[in-house]
C-alpha cells in the first residue's frame, strides 16, 4: 500500500498514525508538507490529529485551505481513500470531502478518554475488518468533536449506511444521533473523531484499531 | 511608568518600585561605576530578583547532592540530563508558575507548561511528558472551583496543543492556598547523548539570533511579580501576567530540532522569566564573552516600545541562540519553512559587557560578570521549627465505622480520583504512554525501545508544616517509592521548592529543614537533584502557604514488559504487605479528614529501610513475583488496597496480624517504606523479604466483588469506586 501522512502546522498525531501504518504494513508512509500541492500516486491518504493552525478561526478551517487540500481533493475524486482522524475529520468536513461540521463538545471541556463504540458499517476499506454491530473501544481526545448536520443529511447518511461508527451509550461530545465516524458517498473517505491508532497496541491499552489498519493494508494494496 | 525617558534620575522611590533595596542599589552602584539609566536598573532588577538569582536559597541549595554516575548536567543549565543508556538522555525539569495563575488561571497555568517546555527543548530534547503539582485552597472557598476549572483548562490548552502528553501529576486542597495556589509544571524530554546543546556563548563576533514570536509589552516585570507577596490588590496585577499561544511554540519546537539536527548552532536559550535580559546574559556571561543587541533589530509586536520595555518583557514562545558564522541562511530557512519569525540581533563581542543599542545610540551598557556574580546572596536568619508532641492515643480513637472511615477517605478531597482533571488532558498522544495517570508513577516509552521512563511527582505538605527535615525526607522517599512500584530505577529528580517568605525566620527554618531532609533522602537513595527553581514569597496578606517542596523523579525500566501496575489482576491472589506497620496516625489524613484533627508528628522515614525494601520489591516486580504493586502512602493499608481493588474492578479479603496496634491504626497509619503486592506464590516473596530483613505478611486474597477486612469493614467494590469517582466531577459541576 502507497499511502501518506499529510503534516500541517500543529499537526500532532502525525507520527502516531505513521507508526500504525508502519506497522500494519511493513511500509513506512511518506510524509507529505503541507505547502505542497501535488500528491505522488498513492492508496491512502491520511488527514492526522492535532491543532492545525492552532485551531484558530475555527478547527480545520484553515488547514482546509492549505495547497496540498486541492491535490487531495482531487485525489479523492479519484476515487482515492482518504482517512481523516480527529482534527482530519474536521479537516475533512471544512474542505466538502465530507457533509456536517464538529462543534465544541457539549460539556464545554477537552476530553480525552477510551469511549464505547459500535461499528456500524463493515463495507468499507477502513472496517471491513469488523463484525457489523461489533462493539469496540477506541480513544478519544479533542474539544471540538460534537458532529452537527441538518437533520435531512443525517436522515440520508443514515439511510444510505454510511455511518460508520457510533458511540455506544457513551458519547463523549454530544454528537447527533451518537455519530463517531462517516463515510463518503463512495465510501472512500472516513472521516472519526476517535483515534484508531492509539489502540492499535497492547501495550497501550488496547487492540480494538488495529483491524482499520490491517483492514486499508488489506483493501488498498 | 514604562514609556518614561531612559535617562532619569534614579530616586530611592523608584529603586524600591524595582524591588531593590538600599544595600542592593549600593552594589549596583559600585558594580556600574556610576549611576544606572532606567532600562539598567530594570535589568539589575530582574536579573537580581529572587526567582532569578535565588538570593534566600541559593546557600542552601548548594548542599544538596547533585552527582551520580549517570548524571550528565545537574543544576545551572535550562534543564538536567540524566543519561539512560544506548545513547539516549532524559532531560527534564519542574518550574512554578504560582502568582501569574493565581491572577489569571488559565493564560498563567498554560504559559508554565509553555516555559517549562521551552527549557527542555531547548537543550536539544523532544519533549515526551508532563507533568504537574497543584495545590489549590479549600474546595469550597468561593475563588476554588474557579481556579480548577482555569488551571486544568489552561495546562490542558498548552500541553493538548503541543502534542506532548500530560501523564500525571499530583493535587491537593488545604485552605492554607486559598490566596496564593500553587502550580508546577514539569516537562520531560529525550535527546541523544551526542545532541544535547548549551547556553554558554562562544565565538567573539558569532551572530545573535532571535527566533519565535515577537516582543511585546506583556510580562513586564513578571520576575519581579513571582518575587513579592500578594495582598487584596495582586488581580490589578494581570496585565504582568504573559498570554501564550502554544501554536507558535509548536512550530518553534519543531524549526528548533530541524535546526538542532544541523551544525549551525553554539549555544541556545530559552527566554523565560526576564525574557531578554535574562537569556541575553546568561549566555554571556556562561561563555565569558560580551554581548551586544540591537533592539532596533528585535522583532515587536508594537510599535514605540522603549528599550526598557524590550528588555523586560516576558512574551513568550522566543529563544536566544548563538550560530556559528556562515550558518544564518540554513536556519533563516529552515524558520520560514516553519513560519517561525528569525532575526539576527546581535552579535558577541570580547569586552566583557552587555551593550545594548537603539536607534543608533547606546541605550545601555553593563559588566556582565558583576551583573551575576555581584547578585545578592543571603544566608536569611532562620528557626528550625519546633518539634510536635507524640500524638497519644487517646488523641486518635476508633472512628465509629471503619468502612464509613475508609469511605470517606477514598472520596475526601485529597483522595478522591483526579479523572476529571486528566482527561483534560491529552495523556495519550505520541503513543508512548503505557502507565496512565491514576497510577504510582506514569510509564513512557523511549520511543521505538524497550525502555521506559517512570515519573512521578510528591510531596506531602502537611508533614513538611509538622516537621521540615522529616517533610523533606518523605517527598523524596514517597517519589523513589511510586517509581519503584512500577518496577523501574529511580535515577534523579527535578525540585520546585514553593515557599513562604523568607525574610521571616520561620519561614526560612522550613525552606532550610526541607533542603536538609530533601539533601538525606537523595543522598541515601542515589537520587540526586540535576535541576529545580524556588518559588518564595507565597503570602497573601501575611499568611504563608504550607511548605511544599515539590519532587519530581524520573527512573528507568529497561525491558517495559516487566513493568507492573496497582490493579488487582486476578481472583485468588495472595496480598502481601511488605514493610514494617508501627500504626503511625500523627498527620495521618485519617486524623485530618475523619476526627478532624492536624496534630502529632508525620511518620519518621528511614532511609536504610526505605532504600532496602524498594529494592527487593522492584526485584520481585521484574522477576514477574509480584503481579500488581502499590506503595502505601495517604490513607495507609486501607486506601491502598481500595485503590488497588477499584483499579482492578476485583474484592478482597483480608485479616489483620494479631499485633498490639489497634486496628484502624493498623489500617490508616501512614508508616513508610511500605508497599502491597499481590501474588501467586507468596512463600516465596516471603523468604525473599526475610533473607533481606523486610517483614513480609500475608494479608489474604484477592476475590470477590467486595473489600473485607475481618472484624472491621466489608464494602462492595463498586461503592468505592462510586465515592473515589463520583466526588470531583459532582463538586466542580456545583456552583
Amino acid at each position: 500500500m502507497k499511502a501518506a501522512v499529510i503534516v500541517f502546522p500543529g499537526s500532532n498525531c502525525d507520527r502516531d498514525v505513521a507508526v500504525a501504518l508502519h506497522q500494519a504494513s511493513g511500509t513506512a508512509p511518506a510524509m507529505i508538507w503541507h505547502g505542497d500541492s501535488t500528491l505522488p500516486d498513492l492508496d491512502l491518504v491520511v488527514l492526522p490529529g492535532g491543532f492545525s493552525y492552532g485551531d484558530y478561526l475555527r478547527v480545520g478551517a484553515i488547514a482546509a485551505l492549505s495547497p496540498i487540500m486541492q491535490a487531495v481533493r482531487r485525489h479523492a475524486e479519484r476515487g482515492g481513500a482518504v482517512f481523516a482522524v480527529c482534527n482530519g475529520f474536521q479537516m475533512a468536513c471544512e474542505a466538502g470531502l465530507l457533509p456536517g461540521a464538529l462543534m465544541s463538545n457539549a460539556a464545554g471541556k477537552y476530553v480525552c478518554r477510551h469511549v464505547a463504540m459500535r461499528v456500524e458499517n463493515t463495507d468499507s476499506p477502513f472496517t471491513g475488518g469488523y463484525d457489523a454491530g461489533q462493539r469496540i473501544s477506541i480513544p478519544v481526545a479533542h474539544h471540538d468533536g460534537n458532529y452537527f448536520a441538518d437533520d435531512a443529511t443525517l436522515d440520508r447518511l443514515e439511510g444510505e449506511g454510511l455511518v460508520a461508527f457510533r458511540y455506544d451509550n457513551d458519547n463523549p461530545n454530544g454528537s447527533c444521533r451518537d455519530i463517531a465516524g462517516i463515510l463518503s458517498d463512495n465510501r472512500r473517505v472516513l472521516g472519526m473523531m476517535p483515534h484508531p491508532e492509539r489502540a492499535a497496541d497492547a501495550a497501550l491499552g488496547g487492540t480494538d484499531g488495529a483491524a482499520m489498519f490491517t483492514s486499508m493494508v488489506e483493501t488498498l494494496s | 511608568m514604562s514609556t518614561e525617558p531612559n535617562e532619569i534620575e534614579i530616586t530611592p522611590e523608584i529603586v524600591a518600585e524595582h524591588g531593590l533595596t538600599t544595600d542592593e542599589y549600593g552594589r549596583i552602584l559600585n558594580a556600574m561605576g556610576r549611576t544606572p539609566n532606567r532600562t539598567e536598573l530594570g535589568i539589575f532588577s530582574v536579573m537580581w530578583s529572587e526567582h532569578c538569582s535565588y538570593k534566600s536559597s541559593r546557600v542552601w541549595l548548594k548542599t544538596l547532592p547533585t552527582e551520580a554516575p549517570w548524571v550528565i548536567c545537574g543544576p545551572g543549565e535550562n534543564a538536567g540530563i540524566i543519561d539512560i543508556g544506548d545513547g539516549d538522555a532524559a532531560i527534564f525539569k519542574m518550574e512554578s508558575h504560582n502568582h501569574p495563575s493565581f491572577i489569571e488561571p488559565y493564560q498563567g497555568a498554560a504559559t508554565g507548561v509553555g516555559g517549562i517546555m521551552r527549557d527542555v527543548f531547548t537543550m536539544g530534547a523532544r519533549p515526551v511528558a508532563n507533568m504537574n503539582a497543584l495545590r489549590f485552597g479549600s474546595p469550597d472557598h468561593h475563588k476554588t472551583r474557579q481556579l480548577v476549572n482555569g488551571v486544568v483548562a489552561g495546562i490542558g490548552g498548552y500541553g493538548n496543543c503541543m502534542g506532548v502528553p500530560t501523564v500525571g501529576g499530583e493535587v491537593n486542597f488545604d485552605p492554607a492556598y486559598n490566596g496564593n495556589i500553587l502550580v508546577n509544571a514539569m516537562c520531560v524530554g529525550l535527546a541523544k547523548t551526542d545532541r544535547i546543546f548549551y547556553s554558554a556563548a562562544a565565538g567573539i563576533g558569532n551572530p545573535v539570533v532571535y527566533v519565535g514570536a515577537r516582543t511585546g509589552r506583556d510580562g513586564i516585570h513578571g520576575a519581579t511579580l513571582a518575587s513579592a507577596e500578594f495582598d487584596d490588590q495582586s488581580e490589578e496585577k494581570r496585565p504582568t501576567v504573559q498570554v501564550g499561544d502554544p501554536f507558535t511554540e509548536k512550530l518553534l519546537l519543531e524549526a528548533c530540532l530541524e535546526l538542532m539536527a544541523t551544525d549551525a548552532i553554539v549555544a541556545i536559550q530559552d527566554m523565560g522569566a526576564a525574557g531578554l535580559t535574562c537569556s541575553s546574559v546568561e549566555m554571556a556571561d556562561k561563555g565569558g564573552v560580551g554581548l551586544e543587541l540591537d533592539l532596533d533589530k528585535v522583532p515587536q509586536r508594537e510599535t514605540g516600545m522603549s528599550a526598557y520595555e524590550i528588555m523586560l518583557s516576558e512574551s513568550q514562545e522566543r529563544m536566544l541562540m548563538v550560530l556559528e558564522p556562515g550558518r544564518e541562511d540554513l536556519a533563516r530557512q529552515i524558520f520560514a519553512k516553519w513560519g517561525v519569525e528569525f532575526a539576527i540581533v546581535g552579535h558577541l563581542t570580547d569586552t566583557g559587557r552587555f551593550t545594548l543599542k537603539q536607534g543608533g545610540k547606546v541605550v545601555g551598557d553593563i559588566p556582565v560578570r558583576p551583573l551575576v556574580d555581584d547578585a545578592p546572596s543571603y544566608e536569611r536568619p532562620w528557626e528550625p521549627t519546633a518539634p510536635r508532641p507524640a500524638l497519644a492515643a487517646a488523641d486518635a480513637p476508633a472512628p465509629n465505622d471503619m468502612g464509613d472511615a475508609l469511605l470517606q477517605l477514598v472520596g475526601g478531597f485529597d483522595g478522591c480520583s483526579r479523572r476529571w482533571i486528566w482527561e483534560q488532558y491529552d495523556h495519550m498522544v505520541m503513543a508512548d504512554t503505557i502507565a496512565w495517570p491514576g497510577g504510582d508513577a506514569a510509564l513512557v516509552r523511549v520511543h521505538g525501545t524497550k525502555k521506559a521512563l517512570a515519573i512521578s511527582t510528591d510531596v506531602t505538605p502537611r508533614y513538611c508544616f509538622a516537621d521540615p527535615v522529616e517533610g523533606g525526607r518523605q517527598a523524596v522517599a514517597e517519589c523513589w517509592r511510586n517509581i519503584t512500584a512500577v518496577g523501574a530505577t529511580p535515577l534523579a529528580v527535578t525540585d520546585c521548592l514553593n515557599f513562604g517568605n523568607p525574610e521571616r525566620p520561620e519561614i526560612m527554618g522550613q525552606l532550610v529543614g526541607c533542603i536538609e531532609g530533601m539533601g538525606e533522602a537523595c543522598t541515601a537513595l542515589q537520587f540526586p537533584v540535576i535541576s529545580g527553581n524556588v518559588s518564595l514569597y507565597n503570602e497573601t496578606n501575611g499568611v504563608g502557604i504550607l511548605p511544599t517542596p515539590a519532587i519530581g523523579g524520573v527512573g528507568l525500566l529497561k525491558d517495559a514488559d516487566q513493568r507492573t501496575g496497582m490493579a488487582f489482576q486476578a481472583e485468588g491472589e495472595s496480598i502481601v504487605l511488605l514493610g514494617e506497620t508501627r500504626g503511625h496516625l500523627g498527620q495521618s489524613l485519617y486524623l485530618r479528614d475523619v476526627l478532624g484533627r492536624v496534630e502529632g508528628p508525620p511518620p519518621p522515614v528511614d532511609l536504610a529501610r526505605e532504600r532496602r525494601t524498594g529494592d527487593i520489591v522492584r526485584g520481585m516486580i521484574r522477576s514477574k513475583l509480584a503481579t500488581a504493586c502499590h506503595d502505601l502512602s495517604d490513607g495507609g493499608l486501607a486506601v491502598a488496597l481500595a485503590e488497588m481493588a477499584i483499579a482492578g474492578g476485583i474484592g478482597a479479603t483480608i485479616d489483620l496480624p494479631g499485633t498490639d496496634i489497634a486496628p484502624h491504626a493498623f489500617l490508616f497509619g501512614e508508616d513508610q517504606a511500605r508497599y502491597l503486592v499481590t501474588t501467586t506464590q507468596p512463600e516465596v516473596i516471603q523468604s525473599m523479604a526475610e533473607a533481606s530483613g523486610v517483614p513480609a505478611t500475608v494479608l489474604g486474597r484477592t476475590g470477590g466483588t467486595e473489600l473485607t477486612v475481618n472484624k472491621c469493614l466489608t464494602i462492595s467494590v463498586e461503592v468505592l469506586r462510586d465515592r473515589h469517582e463520583r466526588t470531583l466531577p459532582e463538586h466542580m459541576a456545583g456552583s
